[in-house]
Formats: C-alpha cells, sequence, structure tokens
C-alpha cells in the first residue's frame, strides 16, 4: 500500500510575505494511500495542503510529482493528475449546479476538443455520487451551505484525477452528510486514487485513514497508521487535551474520549 | 492623554485659521489682520481682503471641512466599511447634482434657495446608494457601496454636463462651483447653512455611543440594547444635513471625510466618540491648509482645494486598500 | 433515469443561449438596415440593401456606402468593443459594477485628450493619439498599483477609482484654466460621440479590434475558469496572474481604441454584460451575448441621438441618461426584492 510516492514535499520553507510556518518540511503522501493531515489551528496543515496543489509556491525546496517539480510542470498537466477541492470558492452569479460541477472538466479540454460525451458522463457520475443530482438545474446560490459544500466536491470528482486534494471537505454538512462525503472518499480510495484531506475532526481522521500526518506549529509531529500512532499522550501533547483512547466498535479504529475538563472525575 | 491631544490639535486649528488669514495672492501680515478686525470693514485697505475674501473663506474651510470630516466618520462606522467617503460613496455628487439643477435650470442662485436642493440631493444620493449598494449576495460590502456610490457620481456628473453644455453661461459658473475651491464663495451661503451644521454635529455626538455598538455588527449590536434603526436614521439625518451643507457651502469636495477618520482613529482608537471629536478638529485644518496650499502653488494663480484633496487622498486610499489583507469579494 | 435528467437541463440552456443571441444578431442587422435608411434622405430598407450592392455609384450609393455606413458599423463594432470590455472586467473582478467606465479608465484617456487638446487643438487624429495613450498608460499605473501578490478584483477597483479621482482633479484644473470654447470642445469630446466617424477614422480603429478578437477567443476559455475562484481556477491548471493580466490588456485596449475613436462612452460596457447575462441566463457573462448586446445598444443610442431628438446630441450623453435610467430600474428592482 505505502510501497512507492508519487507526491511529496522536499524540504520545503512554506511563508505567507514574510510569516514563515513551515521550513526544512518533508513530508511524503503514500501512493494510493488515505492521507489525513491533522493538528490544531494554525499549525500549517491547509499550508502544507497548499504547497501540495500549486496553490503556494514554496520559498526554499520543491514539491514533486512523479519525481518532478510541480512548479516547473505544465499547469494542466498537473490539473490531470491532482484534483482540489478548496476551501474558499466563488460561485457566479445564477450559475447552475450541472453547470459549475462542468467547470471541472476544463483539464480535460483544449481549443480543438471540446465537449464530449466522456466529460458528459464524467458530471453525471460525480453528481450522483454526491447526491446533488437532483439539483442539476437549480442556482448554486440558493442552495444551503451543505449542499453546495457537495456541489463544490462534484465539482473536484468531475475532474477524475487520480490523486485527490481535500481542504475541511466536511465544513458546513451534518452528521450524516460528513460520513456520507467520506465514505465517497474511502470508496474512491478503494478504487485506487490517492487521497489527501485535512480534516479537523480527529476521529473522522482516525476512522477514515491508512495514513495520518499528525502536525503541531508547522512542524510533523508524527506519521503512520492511526492505530499505530494514535495515542493519549500524542493528543495531550499535540492538542493539549486530557484523553483516553479506546477501540472504535464499528471500525476497529482508534476512538479519542476527551477527559477532565466538565466531566472531571 | 487623548484629552492632551484633543487641545493641541485645536491650537492647531487656530493657527490653520490665522495662516489663512495671512497667506494668500498677496500676504498680509498679522498686526495687519488684527487691526481689521478691529476695526471692522472699511477700516484699512486690507480691510477689504479681509472682510469679503479671507473670512468667509477661512469660515467655509473651517465649516465645510468639520461638516465633511464628521460626515465621513459616521458613514464609515455605519456602513462599517473603513474606505467610505461621502464624495467617493456618491453622496456629495447627489448634491452637487441637484445645486446645478437648481441654479442651472430653475436660476436660484442664492444659496438659500439652492440649500434645499443640496440637502434633498445628498439624501436621495444617500438612499440609492445604500439601497443598490446593499443589494442581493455579497450586498453592503464596501467595494459594492463605493462602486454603487461611484456610478451614482458618475450619471450625475454626466448628466449634469449634458444640461449645462446647452447653456454656456451656467457651464462657466458651475465648472468653477464644481471644482471644489473655497475661493470666491463670498458670505452669501454661510448663514444659511452654518444652523443645519450645527444641527448635524449635535445628532452625530448624540448618536456616537450606539455607533460603538453598530460597529460589532447588527446582530450584537441589538444585544447590547442598541437601536439601530434609530441609529441608522439619526445617522442618515446627519449625513445628509452635514454632506449636503458642505456641498452647498464648498462644492463636491472628496476624501476628506475618508482620510481624516482615519488619523483620528490612529491616534484614538476605535471609540466614535473620541473619533468623531478630532475628526471635528482634523478635518477643518486638511482643508484649511489644502485650500493655502492651493494659494501658495502656482501663485499669483489658485488651485482649488477640492483638487489638493483629491492628489493628497488619493494616494492615502491607495495606501489603505493595500495595507488591507487581500480577500476575495 | 439520472442521466437523461442531468442531460436535459444541460441541451436546454444551451439552447436558450443560442436562440437569444441569434436573435440579437438578427436584431443588430435590422436596427443597422434601418439606421442606414434614416436622415436627410431617407430610405426604405430594400432601397438600403439596392444601394449598398450597385454597382453604378449613383446618389443613394454615396449616401448609405460613404456617409452612413462607416458609423453604423462603427457604432455596431465599438458597441461590441465595449460590450466584450464589460464582460471581461466584471469578469475579473467578480462584480458588476466593475466596469472600465466606473473604474475609471475613461478619466485617463480623458486626461490624455485634453492635455493635447490644451497644447495642440483638437485635431481628430492628435486627440486620439492623446486619448489612446492617456488610457493605456493609466490602466498601466492601475495595475501597478494593484499588484501585491497578484491582482484582487477588490483591490483594483478601488485603486481605479484612487486614480480616476486623482486624474479627475487634474482634468478639472485643466478645464479650468482653459479658455471657454476650448472647455466646451473638450467638454463635447468628453461627452463621446458617433459625430466625427468617417471612413478614415473607422478603419485604423477596425483593424485595432480586428487584432484583438483571436485574443478574446483564446482567453474566453481562463476567463470562465477564474470566475469560480482564484483557488479552484488554479487547481484546473489556469496559469491564473498572466491570465488575469492577458484579460486586463485585453480589456484596456478594447476600451482604449473607442475612446480614442469617440471619446468616453459610459454605461454600454456597464450593462450590456448585465442585459446579455439575464436575456441568455447563462453561467457568468457571456462573450458572444455581451458583444452583440452592446452593439445594439451603442446603435439604438446613435440613432436616438442623431435622429429623435430636437437637437442631435453626442451619443454619449443618451447612453449616460440611460445609465441612470438603468441604475434606476436595477434600484426599483433591489427595492421590490426587499419589500
Amino acid at each position: 500500500m505505502t510501497d512507492s510516492t508519487r507526491l511529496r514535499v522536499d524540504d520545503v520553507t512554506l511563508a505567507y510575505d514574510n510569516r514563515v510556518i513551515s521550513s526544512g518540511l518533508t513530508v511524503d503522501i503514500p501512493d494510493r494511500s488515505f492521507t489525513v493531515i491533522v493538528g490544531p489551528n494554525a499549525c500549517g496543515k491547509s499550508t502544507l495542503l497548499r504547497s501540495l496543489s500549486r496553490l503556494l509556491k514554496p520559498q526554499q525546496g520543491r514539491v514533486l510529482l512523479d519525481g518532478k517539480a510541480i512548479g516547473a510542470m505544465k499547469p494542466k498537466d498537473v490539473a490531470r493528475t491532482i484534483g482540489l477541492l478548496p476551501q474558499t470558492s466563488v460561485a457566479p452569479d445564477g450559475i447552475t449546479v450541472v453547470d459549475l460541477v462542468s467547470r471541472g472538466r476544463y483539464p480535460h479540454q483544449g481549443m480543438i476538443r471540446q465537449w464530449t460525451s466522456a466529460d458528459e458522463s464524467a458530471v453525471v457520475d460525480a453528481m450522483r455520487a454526491t447526491d446533488v443530482a437532483e439539483l442539476a438545474s437549480r442556482a448554486v446560490d440558493e442552495l444551503s451551505g451543505g449542499q453546495r459544500q457537495r456541489v463544490w466536491a462534484a465539482m473536484a470528482l468531475a475532474q477524475q484525477t487520480p490523486i485527490l486534494l481535500l481542504d475541511e471537505p466536511t465544513t458546513f454538512l451534518d452528521i450524516a452528510h460528513q460520513i456520507e462525503l467520506l465514505d465517497l472518499f474511502a470508496r474512491l480510495h478503494r478504487e485506487g486514487n490517492t487521497i489527501v484531506a485535512v480534516l479537523h475532526d480527529l476521529n473522522h481522521a482516525a476512522r477514515y485513514a491508512d495514513h495520518l500526518i499528525v502536525m503541531k506549529a508547522g512542524e510533523v509531529v508524527a506519521t503512520g497508521a492511526p492505530a499505530d500512532i494514535v495515542t493519549a499522550e500524542l493528543v495531550e501533547h499535540v492538542f493539549g487535551l486530557p484523553c483516553l483512547i479506546i477501540e472504535d466498535p464499528v471500525s476497529k479504529t482508534p476512538l479519542i474520549v476527551p477527559k477532565g475538563g466538565h466531566w472531571q472525575a | 492623554m487623548r484629552l492632551i491631544g484633543f487641545v493641541v490639535a485645536a491650537a492647531l486649528l487656530v493657527v490653520a485659521i490665522i495662516a489663512s488669514m495671512i497667506i494668500g495672492s498677496r500676504d498680509i501680515p498679522l498686526a495687519s489682520v488684527l487691526q481689521a478686525l478691529q476695526g471692522g470693514p472699511g477700516s484699512t485697505p486690507d480691510a477689504v481682503v479681509i472682510f469679503e475674501l479671507r473670512i468667509p473663506r477661512t469660515i467655509i474651510g473651517v465649516a465645510a471641512g468639520l461638516a465633511l470630516g464628521l460626515s465621513g466618520a459616521l458613514i464609515q462606522a455605519v456602513t462599517r466599511n473603513p474606505l467610505a467617503d461621502p464624495g467617493i460613496l456618491g453622496v456629495t455628487s447627489g448634491a452637487s447634482f441637484a445645486v446645478a439643477i437648481a441654479v442651472g435650470v430653475l436660476g436660484l442662485t442664492s444659496a438659500s434657495g439652492y440649500l434645499w436642493f443640496a440637502f434633498g440631493g445628498a439624501l436621495v444620493a444617500t438612499v440609492v446608494v445604500y439601497l443598490i449598494g446593499s443589494a442581493g449576495r455579497g450586498g453592503g460590502s464596501p467595494v459594492r457601496l463605493t462602486l454603487t456610490g461611484v456610478a451614482l457620481g458618475a450619471v450625475l456628473s454626466g448628466i449634469s454636463s449634458a444640461i449645462l453644455l446647452a447653456d454656456p453661461e451656467g457651464f462657466t459658473a458651475m465648472r468653477a462651483w464644481e471644482s471644489g475651491s473655497l475661493q470666491d464663495r463670498g458670505w452669501d451661503a454661510i448663514p444659511a447653512v452654518l444652523p443645519f451644521l450645527v444641527i448635524g454635529t449635535v445628532i452625530s455626538f448624540v448618536i456616537a455611543r450606539s455607533l460603538n455598538a453598530v460597529a460589532l455588527g447588527d446582530d450584537l449590536a441589538v444585544s447590547l440594547g442598541a437601536n439601530i434603526l434609530v441609529t441608522r436614521v439619526l445617522a442618515l439625518a446627519a449625513v445628509t444635513l452635514l454632506a449636503g451643507g458642505a456641498t452647498a457651502l464648498a462644492g463636491p469636495i472628496t476624501f476628506v471625510g475618508l482620510m481624516v477618520p482615519h488619523v483620528a482613529r490612529w491616534i484614538v482608537g476605535p471609540d466614535q466618540r473620541w473619533i468623531l471629536a478630532y475628526s471635528l478638529l482634523f478635518a477643518p485644518i486638511l482643508l484649511l491648509v489644502a485650500d493655502i496650499a492651493g494659494r501658495l502653488v502656482i501663485r499669483p494663480a489658485e488651485l482649488p482645494a477640492g483638487i489638493i484633496t483629491a492628489v493628497i487622498g488619493a494616494p492615502v486610499l491607495i495606501y489603505l486598500v493595500r495595507r488591507q489583507k487581500a480577500s476575495a469579494l | 433515469m439520472t442521466a437523461t435528467t442531468t442531460r436535459a437541463p444541460r441541451l436546454r440552456d444551451h439552447r436558450r443561449i443560442r436562440l437569444v443571441t441569434a436573435l440579437l444578431a438578427v436584431a443588430a442587422v435590422v436596427f443597422a438596415l434601418i439606421a442606414l435608411g434614416t436622415g436627410d434622405f431617407p430610405l426604405s430598407i430594400p432601397e438600403v440593401v439596392q444601394a449598398m450592392f450597385a454597382t453604378d455609384g449613383g446618389f443613394a450609393t454615396t449616401i448609405v456606402l460613404e456617409w452612413r455606413l462607416p458609423r453604423v458599423l462603427a457604432a455596431l463594432a465599438f458597441g461590441a468593443a465595449m460590450g466584450v470590455a464589460g464582460a471581461i472586467f466584471q469578469s475579473l473582478t467578480r462584480n458588476p459594477l466593475g466596469s472600465p467606465d466606473i473604474i475609471g479608465f475613461s478619466t485617463g484617456s480623458y486626461t490624455g485628450a485634453l492635455i493635447v487638446i490644451t497644447l495642440v487643438g483638437d485635431a481628430y487624429l492628435s486627440t486620439a493619439v492623446g486619448a489612446l495613450l492617456g488610457g493605456l498608460a493609466t490602466a498601466f499605473v492601475v495595475y501597478l498599483l494593484a499588484y501585491r501578490r497578484g491582482v484582487q478584483g477588490f483591490r483594483l477597483i478601488i485603486v481605479g477609482i484612487a486614480v480616476t479621482a486623482m486624474l479627475h482633479g487634474l482634468n478639472t484644473w485643466m478645464l479650468l484654466k482653459a479658455e471657454t470654447e476650448v472647455a466646451m470642445t473638450a467638454s463635447i469630446w468628453g461627452a463621446g460621440s458617433l459625430g466625427l466617424i468617417g471612413w478614415q477614422q473607422a478603419v485604423p480603429a477596425f483593424i485595432a479590434l480586428a487584432v484583438l478578437v483571436p485574443f478574446v477567443i483564446i482567453l474566453s476559455g481562463p476567463m470562465r475558469q477564474l470566475e469560480i475562484g482564484d483557488d479552484a481556477a488554479k487547481a484546473h491548471g489556469v496559469r491564473v496572474e498572466p491570465a488575469r493580466l492577458a484579460l486586463l490588456v485585453v480589456g484596456v485596449a478594447l476600451t482604449a481604441v473607442v475612446t480614442a475613436s469617440t471619446g468616453p462612452i459610459a454605461f454600454v460596457a456597464l450593462a450590456a454584460p448585465q442585459i446579455a447575462h439575464r436575456l441568455t441566463r447563462s453561467a457568468g457573462l457571456p462573450l458572444v451575448g455581451s458583444a452583440l448586446t452592446g452593439a445594439v445598444l451603442l446603435l439604438v443610442a446613435d440613432f436616438v441621438a442623431q435622429h429623435l431628438l430636437p437637437n442631435a446630441v453626442p451619443v454619449g450623453l443618451v447612453t449616460i441618461v440611460s445609465g441612470g435610467v438603468y441604475l434606476i430600474a436595477l434600484l426599483i428592482h433591489e427595492a421590490r426584492k426587499r419589500l
């Protein structure tokens, strides 16, 4: 499962203007893994994801895809390999769901090769998978936050890339839809895609990830399978949260149960 | 601490006033100024210049400046938009257009005649900009309001150009009037406008406290007990009186209302009462200084104060927007 | 089953867009023919068509081909150019009011023209060159000042407004200093007019616009992707900053060419894309629709300016008043939504 690495950051320094978030960071994303990046607020997890998706150029170091520096590759080539569900997006006035999802096909189109049936089925499949098919002709700005999030997810899916990056994909969703979306990504992972997600819910991360990257203050503190690395000591060290770890009865993965505070024995 | 600053600002204002009396195409020494003031109009040869030109000009500078500064602070507080200014948001354009109609079309040349047009224009412009600018998704955002104000200003100035192209005398008169110059305005408008400026100022300070609450957002303001509707309506009234009055006195002048509250805020922090108080002093200083600069820069000719405030204000606006974190709007 | 429900809406949308676009094109042609037939020597539409293709050089042919056709074609071409420029800017700034005439690239053209008129007099060519350079220089300065790790729509708008305010002050002063006749002439130029457009003036402008068309076509894809946000666009493989710069350059060039030829004509760039958007119910702003709508708007406005008013006026005055009406309509629409 983790035999090769297509995507990695190599000794990078990531900064916004002059505020350095991470320096000398090296991270491997195992191929065909479901990698989840977790950490407290402002630990640099979103920044790491942004650098993986070309949104943020490292001040030093390189981001490598299949051994080549991402910055030097043609943007559309990268876009056919790495898909992104960004945190903030703008929907143009009055755009319908099906139109927005179709925009995700852009990397596969060119001046000569316009709309084909492959594009058509990609869009349809994406909308079905995220359960927005009935909303197809509705305007995106009329939808609820949760519906809109699923539409954006559909757009990322329509890109049909072997590697999918997700920046906090479960925002705005109620628990049923959160699980539904995560199950969808798990299915994509089973089908052979590489998923890299930033999640803020530690238990979701432990449940779905087969490779966890734990960050704090811009550095990677631990990596590995959740069952191996998620311990009460780690959670307390990284998040400052006293807890105990039990086994989730359904998924058999570590389940974090906070203790202390209100529930002081 | 703030009180000390206030006193210093007041002293600076006095200096500016004195400078305004002294400097001009012909400098008049302070001693002569005092002499003329004591003796009254007609007492000395300089007295004519002092009483006919310098005094009304200075009074207009102080009054219009103060009004613009206060209305700028009010608009910025109510719309929570740091880039607001009665000029940019079209309020002064509305007032100016109404005056153009009054003077050009209806022939009302006395201030007491076109003053009400100025108020009306300011009021309508504010309401229009607010309604269009806060509509739809992303409405009420600084950019939206600004663009609406600019759009309105563009339309109104175009239409008044159209009207005046047909009337060469009106054209010349309005050309000078619209340049935002304090020169040659005479005493005419002052007694008519001043009482309304006073009312506007009083209203501003009355709502200052609620403005502090409104600055936190509508929901929070309501839970703090502020009456948003009343505050907004009173603010609207104050802005109309102040910006309309300033325009009636001095023509459309931009950027004073933008810059001064920022300087005030930079010195005293976010308390609206102090921001208003400092704006009350800083704005006239700014306008007088701009006017004085206009008298010096191309002596013996004069550059209208409105142009100087634009030339200073634009870089300030650019600096402010560059400093803000870029956010997708 | 699900496949058909998702396929149908797509086709329906495209059909509507194609239909409306075709109708707009037809309207443009019809209005053009009417305009060609109106004036001191009225001609019916069949007569116009005959005159256009006649080879005997009759009087009707002269009227149509030499007097009226350049102006009508100019109205169509310049209106289309402004419609497209408006669509580009509004898409870049993600704001329906982010139009070049509002942000003020035309003020810079006005400054250039004023400088030339004051120094050299109001010959057509020199004024046009002055306006062109003024507009381009202004756009360049605005871009530089708004650039900070990229140009966001928000900053572009505000910097545009600030620079415009400064230039407006400068223009006001130049107008003040000038003698009344010069000021009046300059003001008339400033109102925007098609009155001086004959073949000599129109052809260079047409060539310039034709050069820009392929760029618009190439950039239309990236423009649509930029509409969904910088992050998403980058993730789809768009080179965001270069695309934005290219779009800006094309938008500014379109505006500058028109303004240089006619003086600043307001509100076509503002209104055309929005009207086209509403008519075609497209996602985002349609480029072809905006072009056709702009063409029709300017043609109609010029027709009104020339023939339907007691005295002929510059077309810019008609468009500005229409702009006012447009804003009021917007206002009523929004007010009704809230009450």
